[in-house]
């Protein structure tokens, strides 16, 4: 009988948070990372089943799948229900480029009033709800780390980092959510 | 912390989420296999090093990941604009440089004490 890998997600029995801010781990989703050039963007929208955002820091959300915009031709699909994304893409029939990186990244679910502070704990953007508003979406930095910030909530975040980094993003993450608990 | 304005965010970043990549609008030669070595030289390895305003391109790595080009100036290290890739030189008026004597930096100090 054949020994089966046993999947293990990045930050398994992660625990942190404060009495404002609360942690806690993404259930795993399908993510692709999708290029392509305007032309594109229409036929690859309907294949995917939402409208891709074409207007900086935004998302687009249909169901459990969501795209964040990125860069003017780049976007992050991530679906809940692990779906099979490329295979989606690539039923577009135009020229793009999607990599699935599912298991590339992993994710942190931060919420509670004090969300925005622990994470400004490590990124430098204005994340108030004027300039960062319920759906946003940013690549940035969280310390030393690279992120891909979308705000899902007045005081919801949803934290994407790569998974070589997530032992260093959560500990800071629970680190700013301490401070943020004064 | 410096803010940045990248033209395809439209928008003011952190400094922290830029990185910086060299002098801008350096015109690749037509034909690289036919210039002489002190041609190349003077293309691939040889950049001005102005006191004042400088075109440098720059990439918003930890964001958009673009590259675009910026004006700078080299004392204050105030960005005077910035511009997407491909675009042509801005003409910057010289009063949008910053006056010399509010600056306060090391070098700008150490200029004025000979």
């Amino acid at each position: 009988m054949a020994d089966l890998a046993t999947r293990t997600l990045p930050l398994r029995g992660f625990h942190g948070g404060s009495a404002t801010v609360r942690l806690t781990l993404a259930t795993p989703a399908s993510r692709l990372s999708l290029r392509a050039k305007p032309d594109a963007v229409d036929a690859l929208s309907t294949a995917l089943g939402l409208s891709l955002p074409t207007r900086p820091k935004a998302s687009v959300t249909s169901g459990t799948r969501h795209a964040l915009w990125l860069g003017p031709d780049e976007w992050l699909v991530i679906d809940e229900t692990e779906a099979d994304l490329p295979s989606l893409a690539a039923s577009a029939g135009v020229l793009h480029s999607a990599t699935d990186i599912s298991h590339r990244n992993t994710a942190i679910l931060v919420e509670g009033s004090g969300a925005a502070a622990a994470i400004n704990a490590g990124c430098p953007q204005d994340l108030s709800l004027k300039t960062f508003p319920v759906g946003a979406c940013s690549r940035t930095v969280f310390g030393k780390a690279e992120i891909v910030l979308y705000r899902t909530g007045d005081t919801a975040f949803r934290v994407e980092c790569w998974r070589s980094f997530a032992p260093y993003v959560s500990g800071l993450l629970a680190a700013g959510a301490q401070d943020a608990g004064h | 912390m410096l803010l940045i304005h990248c033209p395809y965010c439209e928008e003011e970043r952190s400094e922290l989420e830029f990185r910086a990549a060299g002098d801008a609008h350096i015109a690749r030669p037509e034909n690289i296999a036919s210039i002489s070595d002190e041609e190349f030289q003077e293309y691939f390895f040889l950049r001005d090093n102005p006191k004042g305003l400088i075109f440098e391109r720059w990439r918003h790595i930890a964001g958009c990941g673009r590259f675009f080009n910026a004006a700078r100036d080299t004392v204050s290290d105030r960005f005077l604009t910035t511009y997407k890739a491909g675009e042509p030189k801005p003409s910057l008026p010289i009063a949008a440089m910053t006056d010399e004597t509010v600056v306060e930096t090391y070098e700008a100090t150490e200029g004025r004490a000979e």
